[in-house]
């Protein structure tokens, strides 16, 4: 363990943590776009999964915890890698270096990472806690379903989610095969699976997760009737929680929460 | 051969020592009717024999072999290291690569832990910094052994000798966004650590080079493959994940003690 820990000590080593670091991320990041797309099975059936995953504090919290230390390390190592890159070469090129081969994805790592930073904030902010509310609709802790509908009928909202996924896609897609490259998982018999593996899934999760506001912007998910189901539903596992409680009335968003 | 020849619009970087400023001069006069057989050195001497001859002082690059074997030459020509022709040293760069009136800006391989010594003449020590970390065998492999003693896989062999056509020109550290010398350093690794004879120590100079690599003031990859491309040898950057996997071994196990 003593000598994992002098990985830090190189350059290498720490792109090899960095890179650890940023598949647990994609992993994460798989696992969210998956529970994302029960959006499309139906009201029900997402505000299930929400509650289910609300009411099971020990995923929920290791989840919580080792995205947090995953999250740290990696911008923390990157940062540091990218200083000492950035120093490399302290007099530039007079006429600009050309580039070649490199993709517009590997040139943008640097300003898609603290986008995504700041995209990641504000996801949160939005959608756990406090729970902002967009476009007049009220947050609802048990049915989020309509969170969902009412901030992406806000055109903005929609839109930075967008936006945002499309960063993802191209960090997703550099990283992915980066960081294959970094801890050394390299085959002739592989390599040309490598870089295809990395663009499917970036596509994959980029394109899915976009689906989600463009198909309430268009209409397909969030019609009156499902409104009306996802919030009887809702009330339906609220009224539950008070049985187990004994305490209907009392329970709150805050203690479900 | 015909005898054609063009005029160019030469721009070089000047600059009298690894401190002092520097900046590109117009030599389009004397880079008139320059054969299209002359190699990109050729095409330099003749600027330079006419600079001369007007008493300026000549430009300063370096060069040995002319052949594209001994990696002395290299220069960052139009802003690719070598200029735009695949797979090609400096020195084998002829002229007929460029239109007549083409605008040429030369300047020399930019790194940190490469100093301008003078106009395009780079030290690069560093790489000799790297090589003697680690980049040789001491451990006793006999005298010259009969031919096929030794079993080696013939993939093995090439891609060692892939790895081993690496001529430390710095091309790749010149092309790199963050002047790593990852390709340099990994190919080295890859030429020694391919083969039985480079086994005993693999791990140590794994570790080491790469430690005297991050020492020199290199910056780290972040796999854009622009060395790949600016490769004079084309050497792959599967031998960088080759010597990243080594250094996770060697790390992670510490088979070989410590590092430093």
């Amino acid at each position: 363990m003593t000598s994992a820990l002098t990985l830090t000590r190189t350059t290498i080593g720490q792109k090899v943590v960095v890179a650890v670091t940023g598949l647990i991320l994609f992993g994460f990041v798989i696992g969210h776009f998956l529970g994302n797309l029960i959006l499309f099975v139906g009201p029900e059936a997402f505000i299930d999964y929400g509650w289910t995953l609300k009411h099971n504090p020990p995923l929920l919290w290791g989840t919580r915890i080792t995205l947090l230390v995953a999250v740290v390390t990696h911008i923390g190592l990157t940062m540091s890698l990218a200083r000492r890159n950035a120093s490399a070469r302290p007099s530039r090129y007079k006429k600009a270096r050309e580039d070649q081969v490199t993709s517009y994805a590997a040139r943008t790592m640097v300003i898609s990472g603290p986008l995504l930073a700041g995209y990641i904030l504000f996801h949160i902010a939005h959608f756990t806690a406090p729970g902002l509310a967009f476009g007049g609709a009220e947050f609802d802790h048990v049915n989020i379903y309509a969170n969902v509908v009412s901030s992406f009928n806000v055109w903005w909202v929609a839109a930075i989610y967008v936006f945002a996924n499309a960063m993802l896609g191209l960090h997703l897609f550099h990283g992915a095969w980066s960081a294959l490259q970094s801890v050394g998982a390299q085959h002739p018999r592989y390599d040309s699976i490598r870089r295809n593996l990395a663009i499917g899934l970036a596509v994959m999760v980029a394109g899915g997760n976009m689906m989600i506001p463009l198909a309430v912007r268009g209409g397909l998910v969030g019609d009156a009737e499902q409104l009306r189901a996802a919030a009887e539903h809702a009330e339906e596992l609220r009224a539950e929680a008070g049985m187990l409680t004994g305490d209907h009335d009392d329970v709150s968003g805050e203690e479900l929460e | 051969m015909s005898d054609d020849t063009i005029d160019l619009k030469l721009f070089v970087w000047r600059q009298e020592g690894p401190d002092a400023p520097g900046d590109f001069q117009d030599y389009s006069k004397y880079a008139k009717g320059v054969s299209t057989h002359a190699s990109f050195l050729e095409m330099l001497d003749l600027v330079n024999e006419r600079m001369s001859a007007d008493g300026e002082r000549p430009i300063v690059f370096d060069h040995d072999c002319r052949e594209g074997i001994c990696g002395c030459c290299g220069a960052v020509i139009n802003g690719i290291p070598h200029g735009p022709q695949k797979q090609t040293t400096t020195c084998q760069l002829h002229m007929r690569q460029f239109e007549n009136g083409a605008e040429i800006y030369v300047e020399p391989f930019r790194a940190g832990a490469f100093p301008i010594v003078k106009d395009l003449m780079v030290d690069r020590s560093s790489f000799d910094d790297i090589i003697q970390a680690g980049g040789f065998i001491s451990v006793r492999t006999g005298s010259a052994p009969d031919a096929n003693e030794i079993p080696i896989p013939k993939e093995s062999a090439d891609a060692s000798m892939d790895a081993a056509t690496c001529i430390g020109c710095g091309a790749c550290v010149a092309a790199c966004p963050n002047a790593s010398a990852s390709l340099f350093t990994a190919a080295k690794l890859a030429h020694l650590n391919m083969l039985p004879q480079g086994q005993a120590e693999r791990y140590k100079r794994t570790r080491l080079m790469i430690q005297a690599h991050d020492d020199a003031g290199f910056g780290g990859c972040t796999n854009h493959r622009e060395c790949e491309a600016a490769c004079p040898k084309g050497i792959s950057t599967d031998f960088i994940a080759r010597a990243n996997r080594d250094l996770l071994v060697a790390t992670v196990t510490g088979k070989d003690g410590r590092l430093v």
